[in-house]
């Protein structure tokens, strides 16, 4: 099993969203979470003043996948969060050592 | 006697005016600062509105406009003692206790305007103390001077609302105190933006529907003069908005919603001393001016002088207050306007002796009030607490209790 964690610009939230519905993938999980990657955050300016925000809004995603499905998974999370720009994100793939259904107390792939 | 039709107009005024300081200049304040200072600007100004609003009674309100000393009116009016039900205030057809009341709500307010100068740093027993002795000190004379039948009165000063007496006063004090109390220790480069836009905006529209009440109010009657003050109010407001957008649009590249209704308050403030005396093409004239000069003055405090006046008092309030009443003689030439006493060399002669009287006042009495507040309950909280935020520091809460 596979952990898939993604930074995404939050505004791809609903296109990644499609894109993994459309593979039938079931379950994900949304963190709003802030950060910079070569992008460096950006300037505003209010009242002429410039403001440096170094960290900008990123949602994470992460999906929880059979080792067999992860390619897809990357694939969809990449279509949908791709606009060309600075700023699009990460995506990383991580080893799961174990899943847990709660309510019925399956483990391994069948808890995904 | 008392005309109904006054008094109903006075006391509709005097709920827009008190509106100004609560909730409007609390919310366009609060939407300034960063999140965890939000409830700190806004207890500021609901605290400094009471303490305002309880030394009117015990002295302020006799010390102002009792007596017509060239300096200071006297102490007839201790406790409002002499404000008797059917008593009408002189010269006037509105009850005593409506004039005490509506000049209360500008006593409230002008010491409120500093808090802008200050957020983020000091220490609340030093907002309280600060604020009474300097509406005692420096709001209550000036206020006489020019409206109590004081010296400035006497030369002929005009400031229809307040450019002098409020604008004027709280810009030039709230600088100096800013430099007393030094900068947030992010300043300059480190500094976080405005946590809520939209609560500026929120708080700069409350300003503006108030303010009709503190202009059109200022004719302390409901005809000709109230009806001209409401529209020029209006209309310098909107072009200075229209104008601190396209400066920021050419600048910048684009036109921010701070910078609009920052616009809006710099018009407001710029007319608040010609409002009743000039009519609608001279306030859109004023508008427009407001907006290029208060946009370089927020410039020159912050990055030249580098001075920390946090949210823009003297650039935005201090300058746009001057503006219009250094202007007014001039503005007055123009349709709609009133027939001066003086010639308008003459005029703008004594405008300008007020304007620098009341602020040479202002500088020496706020730093012998900013001095004796550091000596006692002291002015800054400490770094840690300046890095944790006020609303837990010194009111133990929390603006925004969000997913946690």
């Amino acid at each position: 099993m596979k952990l898939v964690v993604a930074i995404i610009q939050p505004h791809r939230l609903d296109s990644v969203r499609e894109k993994l519905t459309a593979i039938a993938i079931a379950g994900l999980t949304v963190t709003e979470v802030r950060g910079y990657g070569r992008q460096k955050g950006h300037t505003e300016i209010y009242r002429g003043a410039e403001y440096q925000i170094a960290f900008l809004p990123k949602l994470k995603l992460e999906v929880a996948v059979p080792d067999s499905r992860v390619d897809d998974v990357v694939s969809a999370i990449t279509e949908g969060s791709r606009t060309g720009k600075i700023g699009d994100g990460k995506i990383f793939v991580i080893d799961l050592e174990q899943a847990l259904r709660v309510r019925t107390g399956e483990t391994g792939d069948n808890a995904l | 006697m008392i005309n109904t039709g006054d008094t109903a107009w006075i006391i509709t005024a005097t709920a827009l005016v008190l509106l100004m300081t609560i909730p409007a200049l609390a919310l366009f304040y609060g939407g300034l600062v960063q999140a965890k200072n939000i409830l700190s600007v806004l207890v500021q100004c609901f605290a400094v509105a009471c303490v305002a609003s309880v030394l009117w009674f015990l002295c302020g309100y006799s010390l102002t406009f009792s007596g017509t000393g060239p300096w200071i009116g006297d102490l007839n009016e201790l406790l409002l003692q002499s404000v008797e039900r059917g008593a009408v205030h002189p010269g006037l057809h509105i009850p005593e206790s409506v004039f005490v009341m509506y000049e209360m709500t500008f006593a409230a307010i002008t010491p409120a305007l500093i808090i802008g100068a200050y957020v983020e740093r000091i220490k609340f027993s030093a907002v309280l103390l600060i604020s009474s002795l300097w509406l005692l000190l420096v709001y209550v004379p000036v206020a006489h001077w020019v409206w109590g039948g004081g010296f400035m009165a006497a030369q002929g000063a005009l400031d229809f609302a307040g450019g002098i007496v409020v604008h004027v006063t709280a810009g030039v004090s709230a600088v100096v105190i800013a430099v007393m109390l030094g900068s947030r220790h992010e300043f300059p480069h480190g500094i976080r933006p405005p946590h809520a836009p939209w609560m500026v905006m929120v708080g700069a529209s409350l300003l503006w529907v108030g303010w009709f009440g503190f202009n059109a109010g200022s004719a302390l009657s409901a005809g000709a003069d109230a009806g001209m003050a409401l529209l020029a109010t209006h209309l310098a407001a909107a072009t200075a908005t229209l104008v601190w957008m396209a400066i920021e649009w050419i600048k910048f590249g684009k036109p921010s919603l701070v910078g609009a209704v920052t616009g809006t308050i710099a018009g407001l403030a710029s007319i608040t001393p010609a409002s009743g005396y000039v009519g609608p093409l001279a306030a859109v004239l004023l508008g427009a001016l407001a907006s290029g000069i208060c946009f370089v003055a927020v410039l020159l405090v912050k990055r030249v002088w580098q001075v920390d006046d946090a949210l823009d008092v003297l650039g935005v309030h201090g300058v746009g207050g001057a503006l219009g009443s250094l202007l007014l003689p001039f503005l007055t030439i123009l349709p709609g306007g009133v027939a001066l006493k003086l010639s308008v060399g003459a005029q703008f002669g004594v405008q300008a002796t007020a304007v620098v009287i009341t602020a040479i006042w202002s500088i020496v009495m706020t730093v012998a009030i900013t001095k004796l507040a550091a000596w006692t309950v002291g002015l800054r909280v400490d770094k840690e607490s300046e890095t944790v935020g006020l609303d837990f520091h010194a009111h133990g809460e929390t603006g925004y209790h969000v997913n946690r």
